[in-house]
């Protein structure tokens, strides 16, 4: 399974983390920055993979973000890139033309178009059509239901 | 900021960001998430009730606030409050904000409960998918609890729409990860198998990854899956890249189905049923023969999708590693990827190599590519690519072929990254002494490690040469001669001083007929040295020259003048200065017999294990090196074992004095324990020892003792209990803290308290490694029909993950039932620098731990002890004390075993005599325990009786 992924710019800012097991927040901080430093480093035309502790890191460049990809010892290292190609393909239909600027602002929806494609560290549906339907159909939820707003008053 | 927010856009969110980004300074930036944190906070404080959409957008924010780094305090409740409104937005908002912020605060992990409860009943698809993901994202225990048994039910529920069935699939994935015991499939598993033939293809991907992690876990429930994945994966190889309309990724058909269904069979053997087998290998070599086709299209992501399929495929045949033709097919192909453009192709075809070299089929096959993989290792631009290639080297090479890439890895070595030198260096320390077929060569190739790569050569490297020279006087000579020439250059390395001083302090008289290199010209070469020296080297060559005394008088009154200088025998270091002190004391009063005892030649080394493999395992961590190391040990050791004389004596030898009557048994019990040496000293070090002293006959017999730790079958069962178990247990018998267990990996440390029939042990696991261990589990078990008699629940789990130095804390909750034997079982798995560790030991639960002592007055006793007088409640033994009687310590046994010892009870004053009742759920059991000691023969005679008739021998075993 996948354990986490990470997208950052080429500055080191992180745009987006999606952490597949429950990790301490220390934890996550000190992976954030190995990775970034780790990956950064890395001279243009070098391979996509890395050992990193146990796991493997695939990590891919768009534009100007890093996508960065762990993935226990099974996994495939080919298709997890693939797996970032099909995540960067989803923003892209999604934003029309996809650029970080949209990451940023659009945070919630990149972690939306995330969870339609991707869970627990598994792959949960490899259609672009169907996820993009999906997507696209939440989108289109009218706001106003057929009920008005209203609040359980749960904690008085 | 961009014009565009599709869906539903929030300004004030937008507004926002963009203020944040236009911060000058890390300062101006607090400043203004501060000033928003007390905005949001007094809006949810204030009077005026929320509307859903400010909710949502203060929520919202407060996520992006924490995504940048900082921490939330606050919020929780209305994100809560989001779950419950049936706007898909602000849910989808609220489930976001939960899933990134668990808070483990039980109340509102209730309340979140109560909300995705709601959700999953709800019959909307698109509210069970979010409240799904928000399960497999928190993944918490609460919620395998709350939900653990509903899901498999949408899972195979018949009228569950595809999508839904996807994210149960997942969810309960996760679940089971986490919470295993909580996921019970039993009924489900036939259904949930049979998902493999979905007509949906989205869900047969999410359902299969299900299948895979549980067959691993119960391979034989989940078997029926084989000849199911076999069929799903013939009908996709065989399709035409349109078949598939939307899961054909690139003209590729369903390469993540067809990958996790090849991962998946994996889990298994090959199949057994000809038919099935038949299709497979049809498939695998279809997988092969489209390697050889014009790719479909010239995108990089045809290529990766294909080539992901064709690894897959290689790992399973490799995983197989029965069927030679395809095995050498894979090798070939592989090959073909050694020199593709692609660096990630090369890349993964080293690597995959790696494992290839440890087959037999093709082992030789992949010898072949030796010249490519040299070249790999000298021309290729990325330092990842050129590791793998030197892994390859490392795991191909054997006799035939050791000279050439020991000396291809010395040549990299002189321009090799800093990153990977100590781990070069290490594997051709390793490879050289493996297969060193006359030990000069071997010498001449640690020198010239040291020559060229001083820094690098760690402790364990020049320890090692020694050790091996020390024990072979057939090259002690030219070691000799090699140093010797070796300190000639005028800047040599600190390490080939060490070396040599202790070589030529050992052997120098071997080469001392020479005048070139007479005792005075060594000597004074060493002592030319020794000013540019570290304080550790130099105290080494002051013991080097006083051996020098002892080996040539005539170079006695030069170094005494040595010693007596003021810089040595007024050093400030104290270890200088006492070692100038006392040799030189040594040297002018001991007469040449003394001194000739005093510093006669070093006995060979008993060895205990070749610490450089352990020292590369340490650094390498997991991966390749490992892998191969261990596989290379399972080739050898078929070798060994049956090659030679002396192999057969090594395991008569080791049989004959392990402590167990079963060398069989015992042998396991060794391979678990291994890495240990300490915790098994009787029979583990001297199989070692065995082992090292058949080196000489098989050189490869030295470094393979080492082997020996990693080459315990990686197996997933339990490993049988250690044959020490017994003893470890004994010693907690009468005391409840303390070390269970040690080894060089892990320490066991017990707490452990009990009250009435309850008890709770804290277990305290230390990784005594600066490397991780990862996937460490613990189960404890009950053997036999120990489970009726004792109930335990584990309080938690321990992470997978137990980073070196640290030590993680288990608690065990314990109940004893009735009366019991026999002790539970504690196993305990992890990897170690990819080697899969594999402990059993028992746990210190013994029935006089439910003891609750009695006081009782002398008639009472005597009373009590007539009534108890049926032959099933009275029991008698004599047996021969173990230790010595000392009173106080028996009596603090006695103590320790947790009954009342009742003083002036018995008239006779030199027995012992205690009571106390043992606790159990299901009754209370009287003990009446008499010790009689006999002093002169020193056997105790010792009676007891109670109510109950078999506790008798479980209190004798305890005894």
């Amino acid at each position: 399974m996948m354990r986490f992924l990470l997208l950052f710019s080429r500055q080191g800012r992180l745009r987006l983390q999606k952490w597949f097991t429950p990790t301490p927040e220390r934890e996550k901080k000190k992976i954030i920055r190995d990775m970034t430093t780790m990956v950064l480093a890395r001279k243009p035309r070098s391979c996509n993979f890395l050992h990193w502790r146990d796991l493997k890191i695939v990590y891919k460049r768009y534009a100007s973000l890093y996508f960065c990809l762990a993935l226990e010892d099974q996994d495939n290292e080919l298709l997890a890139l693939e797996i970032l190609h099909r995540y960067v393909e989803l923003l892209d239909k999604y934003f029309g033309n996809v650029c970080e600027l949209d990451i940023i602002f659009n945070f919630e929806k990149a972690y939306f178009i995330l969870d339609e494609f991707l869970m627990g560290g598994e792959i949960q549906e490899t259609s672009k059509q169907i996820v993009n339907r999906s997507i696209e159909a939440s989108d289109m939820l009218q706001e106003d239901d057929n009920s008005d707003w209203y609040e359980v008053e749960l904690f008085g | 900021m961009p014009a565009v927010s599709k869906g539903d856009g929030m300004r004030g969110l937008a507004v926002f960001i963009s203020d944040i980004r236009n911060c000058k300074s890390k300062e101006a930036e607090i400043k203004r998430i501060n000033k928003e944190l007390a905005n949001i906070r007094s809006k949810f404080k204030g009077d005026k009730a929320l509307d859903g959409y400010s909710k949502k957008k203060y929520v919202c924010k407060l996520l992006f606030i924490f995504l940048l780094g900082h921490d939330i305090d606050f919020g929780h409740m209305e994100a809560v409050n989001l779950l419950s409104s049936n706007k898909y937005t602000e849910k989808q908002i609220g489930y976001l904000f939960i899933s990134v912020l668990v808070n483990s605060n039980s109340e509102l992990i209730r309340l979140i409960n109560n909300a995705i409860k709601n959700d999953l009943s709800s019959r909307n698809p698109t509210f069970m998918c979010l409240a799904l993901h928000c399960i497999a994202n928190v993944g918490s225990r609460e919620m395998a609890e709350a939900f653990a048994s509903e899901i498999p039910r949408i899972l195979v529920a018949g009228d569950t729409m595809d999508s839904v069935k996807q994210s149960a699939a997942l969810c309960l994935l996760r679940l089971y990860k986490t919470s295993p015991d909580l996921v019970l499939m039993g009924e489900w598993t036939s259904r949930v198998v049979h998902l493999l033939n979905d007509q949906h293809m989205g869900v047969v991907t999410a359902a299969i990854s299900l299948i895979t992690c549980l067959s691993q876990k119960n391979p034989d429930e989940f078997k029926t899956c084989v000849s199911l994945a076999v069929s799903r994966l013939s009908r996709i190889v065989s399709s035409a890249s349109t078949d598939l309309q939307d899961y054909t990724y690139y003209f590729v058909p369903a390469p993540w189905l067809s990958c996790k269904l090849l991962r998946l069979l994996q889990c298994y053997p090959p199949p057994e049923d000809g038919a099935v087998k038949g299709r497979l290998v049809e498939c695998l070599e279809t997988i092969l023969n489209k390697a050889q086709e014009p790719p479909k299209s010239k995108k990089v992501q045809h290529s990766n999708a294909k080539n992901a399929i064709l690894f897959e495929a290689i790992s399973l045949i490799i995983h197989y590693d029965s069927e030679p033709n395809l095995l050498v097919r894979a090798c070939n192909q592989l090959g073909q990827f050694l020199q593709h453009r692609e660096t990630n192709l090369r890349y993964l075809a080293l690597e995959s190599m790696c494992t290839l070299a440890s087959s037999e089929f093709s082992h030789e096959a992949v010898k072949t590519h030796i010249e490519t993989v040299i070249n790999a290792l000298k021309t290729e631009r990325d330092v990842s690519v050129r590791q793998r290639a030197a892994d390859l080297l490392y795991a191909m090479c054997d006799r035939s072929n050791a000279k050439q890439i020991v000396a291809e890895m010395l040549s990299y070595l002189e321009t090799a990254d800093y990153s990977i030198r100590e781990e070069m260096v290490l594997k051709v320390a390793i490879l050289a002494e493996k297969y060193a077929v006359d030990y000069s060569w071997y010498v001449d190739t640690i020198l010239n490690l040291i020559r060229i790569a001083g820094d690098y050569v760690s402790e364990e490297v020049w320890y090692r040469v020694i050790q091996i020279v020390i024990n072979r006087d057939d090259v002690q000579g030219y070691a000799a001669k090699t140093v010797f020439e070796a300190l000639q250059a005028p800047a040599c390395h600190e390490n080939m001083v060490k070396v040599g001083g202790y070589i030529l302090g050992e052997f120098g008289n071997l080469i001392a007929g020479d005048p070139r290199s007479s005792p005075l010209v060594q000597f004074n070469l060493l002592h030319s040295k020794f000013h540019l020296c570290s304080v550790p080297t130099r105290a080494l060559l002051l013991s080097a020259y006083i051996k020098f005394i002892n080996l040539f008088p005539e170079t006695k009154s030069t170094i005494q003048e040595v010693l007596r200088s003021d810089s040595q025998i007024r050093n400030s270091d104290v270890e200088l200065q006492q070692r100038a002190v006392e040799y030189l004391k040594l040297s002018s009063i001991a007469s040449t017999d003394v001194l000739a005892t005093v510093l006669e030649e070093m006995p060979p080394f008993p060895e205990r294990e070749s610490s450089i493999l352990a020292k590369l395992k340490k650094k390498k961590g997991p991966g390749a090196v490992s892998v191969s190391e261990l596989e290379e040990g399972k080739r050898e050791g078929g070798e060994l074992n049956g090659g030679s004389d002396r192999g057969a004596d090594t395991a008569a030898m080791a049989a004959s004095n392990a402590s167990t009557p079963s060398p069989q048994a015992d042998l396991l019990g060794l391979r678990s324990t291994a890495p240990v040496g300490s915790a098994a000293p009787s029979a583990g070090s001297l199989l070692v020892d065995v082992f090292s002293e058949a080196g000489p006959a098989t050189p490869s017999a030295a470094v393979n003792d080492d082997g020996f730790l990693s080459s315990a079958p990686p197996s997933e069962d339990p490993a049988p209990p250690l044959s020490e178990a017994d003893e470890l247990l004994n010693k907690f018998v009468c005391k409840n803290n303390g070390v269970l267990f040690e080894n060089q990996l892990l320490q066991i440390g017990i707490k452990s308290e009990y009250r009435q029939n309850l008890g709770r042990m804290y277990l305290f696991y230390g990784n005594k490694t600066s490397v991780q261990f990862a996937s460490f589990t613990t189960t404890v078990s009950c053997p036999g029909d120990l489970q009726s008699h004792i109930l335990y629940m584990q309080e938690h789990f321990v992470e997978p993950l137990v980073e070196g130095g640290a030590q993680v804390q288990q608690v065990l909750n314990i109940e004893c039932l009735t009366d019991f034997c026999d002790a539970p079982l504690l196993n305990i798995k992890f990897r170690y620098g990819g080697a899969l560790q594999n402990l059993t030991l028992k746990l210190p639960v013994t029935i006089n731990k439910f003891f609750q002592p009695t006081e009782m007055a002398s008639h009472d006793f005597f009373q009590r002890w007539k009534q108890l007088s049926q032959p099933q409640q009275e029991a008698q033994k004599i047996f021969k004390a173990n230790h010595s009687m000392d009173t106080e310590v028996l009596k603090a046994k006695l103590l320790g075993l947790g009954t009342a010892l009742l003083d002036n009870v018995d008239p006779n004053p030199e027995n012992y005599v205690c009571a106390g009742v043992i606790q159990t759920k299901n009754q209370q059991v009287g003990c009446l325990l008499r010790l009689e000691p006999n002093a002169q023969a020193q056997v105790l005679s010792h009676t007891h009786t109670h109510t109950h008739t078999h506790t008798h021998t479980n209190l004798y075993s305890c005894l």
